[in-house]
């Protein structure tokens, strides 16, 4: 009889359970997951302004989760499994290192829809999506040509991957246009965040001689130092200008809203299907920060490139482009380098007198 | 600034928080208890001690708050391990889990402010004299705070009967307990101590090292303060040069990539690794595979009443 009982109840509590499931399932779920912490201040932040403005777009029709500080490796397959298992529909993988992570999982759930920023693996329930952060990378090049009196610049770069090295590429090359002179030091901190670190390194790169620093690493440490300094910065993913109010020169602002926004509303609407979206400046999901501390005829410069940049005229990688070897690289998209030769991009352009680390 | 100078002012810069916290888990595994939880410590303690400064504006009271907060979670770890006889790992790593989200909640509401960082000493003429001025006289007074903790932890241990008591009870504490020594009293003040220091080796990174605070700004030095121990084989001396060794790897590299040397970042990124396992090999050979790690360490101690 008690077993009776017992089985009665559980299978009360299950019925119920589904009513209230069947409830919130009402509801749109939707997955981040953060490489960061939310308030990095830097790349994670911005997805997390992403998702924020998700849920001021629609409300009570979804319901978002995140999960932050999820490292790049086996930590990520088990993390997105547990938001698809919480019953998430839709699950924005943001950071490059969970490809493949994201691959395998998307493969094992065919009924969930996945997208993946930076990378270049798809598939039927895995969209990607990216920004054309070298179209900024170009602009703070020609700011950064005209700016540094000692013809100096200082680079601190995280990994040796194409995405960091089209940035490297896509600033020299604007910036030997305004100053045929200029040298690059580059210093890879092997990280995408570690304060202290990204600090050292603006320190190293400012002892020896560099009067512009850059950054493709996630904290405002490196703009701090430069501003204890007195020497100029360019932020990073957010606007740092408060870091550095006389330092900052501009930012590359990520800007993921618009298309989280329309992403979820393809979800609502169930029509959802696989994409490969690369946006620049044009499409704002590049935005750059106001141009400041710098002079009007070097903010005009700055101005006129955005403008051409997003009207089609200017093109970070037009031909001929010269690789440090003197060799022109082949051009497979027309008068500028195609989509596939930059995602791909492992040589640094002439006039950067260093080496890619491991080639 | 002769670059010489910059060099090794930044590598006592970066040297530091090591250096503070390997010397509060140095005391701590001597007495025998092996805590993991540094890294939660640091971060809590980085998130206290910044919110202490921004809210007093004053870098002696974020100090303070560190410590106050590194100790007070080093109290969580001693009740559960002296007090419940936990395992000591397993809590350890809690511990640095736990400290991870706790220092995200209370930091939440200071993300992204600024505090002035904490003032270098200045004296006038001895600060100003070329090449090493600066490095004597003119670094922040966390720096010469660590070397004198490093000292007085050496005389601590080697000096004072209360040292001799303390290293007892981490090789034997059978023996120490027998004696008629409060193994876990003793326990207690060590497992404190390692994690005020833990406390203000966090606390330095938001006030001296680089003046905001963002949640994981630690970034693993809590890891590399425990590997230091190691490396250290337990002996404040060569804790110290270890320190300064780890610090000038880092800040060297840097400056190699930025001359343009060669060398692959990733090696020299992994280098203070790869020579922590060298000296723990050449240290267990030379003592014909004997371990200089304090005997009882790790083990719990439950009296027997």
């Amino acid at each position: 009889m008690r077993k009776i009982l017992i089985a009665a109840t559980a299978v009360v509590i299950a019925a119920g359970a589904s009513l209230f499931g069947a409830s919130a399932a009402d509801k749109l779920k939707v997955g981040f997951i953060y490489l960061g912490p939310v308030g990095d201040f830097g790349w994670t932040y911005q997805h997390e302004l992403g998702r924020q403005a998700v849920v001021k777009e629609f409300g009570d029709k979804v319901e978002t989760t995140y999960l932050e500080n999820v490292s790049e490796g086996p930590d990520a397959e088990r993390s997105i499994e547990q938001l698809v298992r919480a019953g998430n529909k839709l699950i924005f993988t943001t950071s490059f290192g969970y490809m493949d992570p994201t691959l395998k999982v998307a493969k094992k759930y065919p009924n969930v829809h996945f997208e993946h920023a930076t990378g270049f693996k798809h598939d039927k329930n895995m969209g990607i999506y990216n920004g054309r952060f070298y179209e900024g990378r170009y602009i703070q090049g020609l700011i950064a040509g005209k700016m540094s009196k000692a013809g100096v610049l200082g680079y601190i770069a995280s990994f040796p991957i194409p995405e960091v090295i089209m940035g490297i590429n896509a600033t020299m090359i604007a910036a030997q246009s305004v100053n045929p002179n200029i040298k690059v030091k580059i210093i890879w901190v092997n990280t995408w965040f570690d304060p202290g670190k990204e600090a050292d390194a603006a320190k190293a790169l400012l002892d020896q001689g560099a009067d512009v620093i850059m950054q493709h690493t996630d904290s405002p440490a490196a703009m701090q130092i430069a501003s204890e300094r007195g020497k100029l910065a360019f932020g990073q993913d957010s606007e740092m200008i408060k870091f550095g109010p006389k330092t900052q020169l501009t930012s590359i602002m990520d800007n993921w809203a618009p298309y989280y926004i329309d992403r979820v509303k393809a979800e609502l609407d169930g029509k959802w299907a696989t994409d490969d979206v690369w946006g620049g400046l044009k499409s704002k999901m590049v935005v750059m920060a106001p141009y400041t501390n710098m002079p009007d005829d070097v903010k005009k410069m700055a101005q006129d490139a955005e403008a051409a940049i997003i009207a089609g005229k200017l093109h970070p990688f037009k031909c001929p482009v010269v690789d440090q070897s003197g060799k022109t690289v082949e051009c497979k998209g027309g008068d500028h380098l195609d989509d596939g030769q930059i995602l791909g991009m492992n040589f640094y352009v002439k006039g950067i007198d260093d080496k890619i680390p491991g080639k | 600034m002769e670059i010489f100078e910059a060099i090794i002012l930044s590598v006592l810069a970066a040297s530091t928080p090591l250096l503070i916290a390997a010397t509060g888990e140095l005391v701590t595994e001597r007495s025998g208890v092996l805590n993991l939880g540094v890294e939660g410590m640091m971060i809590v303690g980085a998130a206290c001690g910044f919110g202490g400064a921004w809210l007093t504006g004053s870098t002696i009271v974020g100090a303070i708050c560190g410590i106050v907060a590194g100790t007070l979670l080093s109290l969580i770890f001693a009740l559960m391990t002296l007090g419940l006889a936990v395992n000591q790992v397993a809590t350890g790593l809690a511990l640095t889990i736990l400290g991870v989200g706790l220092s995200g909640l209370i930091g939440a509401g200071f993300v992204g402010e600024r505090i002035t960082p904490a003032p270098h000493l200045y004296i006038p003429g001895l600060t100003d004299i070329p090449l090493f001025g600066h490095i004597l006289f003119g670094e922040d007074p966390f720096v010469y705070l660590s070397l004198a903790l490093v000292v007085g932890v050496f005389l601590f241990l080697y000096r004072t009967k209360a040292g001799l008591v303390l290293r007892a009870a981490g090789d034997n504490h059978v023996s120490a307990h027998a004696l008629g020594y409060p193994v876990l009293r003793i326990r207690l003040l060590a497992v404190m101590f390692g994690g005020a220091c833990a406390g203000l080796a966090g606390a330095y990174l938001p006030l001296a090292y680089t003046p905001f605070f963002i949640p994981g700004m630690t970034a693993g030095r809590g890891w590399i303060a425990l590997a230091l121990v190691v490396f250290a084989s337990w002996l404040p001396g060569r804790l110290l040069i270890g320190a300064y060794l780890f610090g000038a790897v880092t800040i060297l590299q840097l400056h190699a990539q930025g001359l343009g040397l060669g060398i692959p970042s990733q090696f020299m990124t992994a280098l203070p690794y790869l020579a922590t396992v060298i000296v723990l090999v050449l240290i267990s050979r030379a003592r014909a595979g004997g371990s200089t790690a304090p005997a009882a360490l790790g083990t719990v101690f439950v009296p027997d009443r």
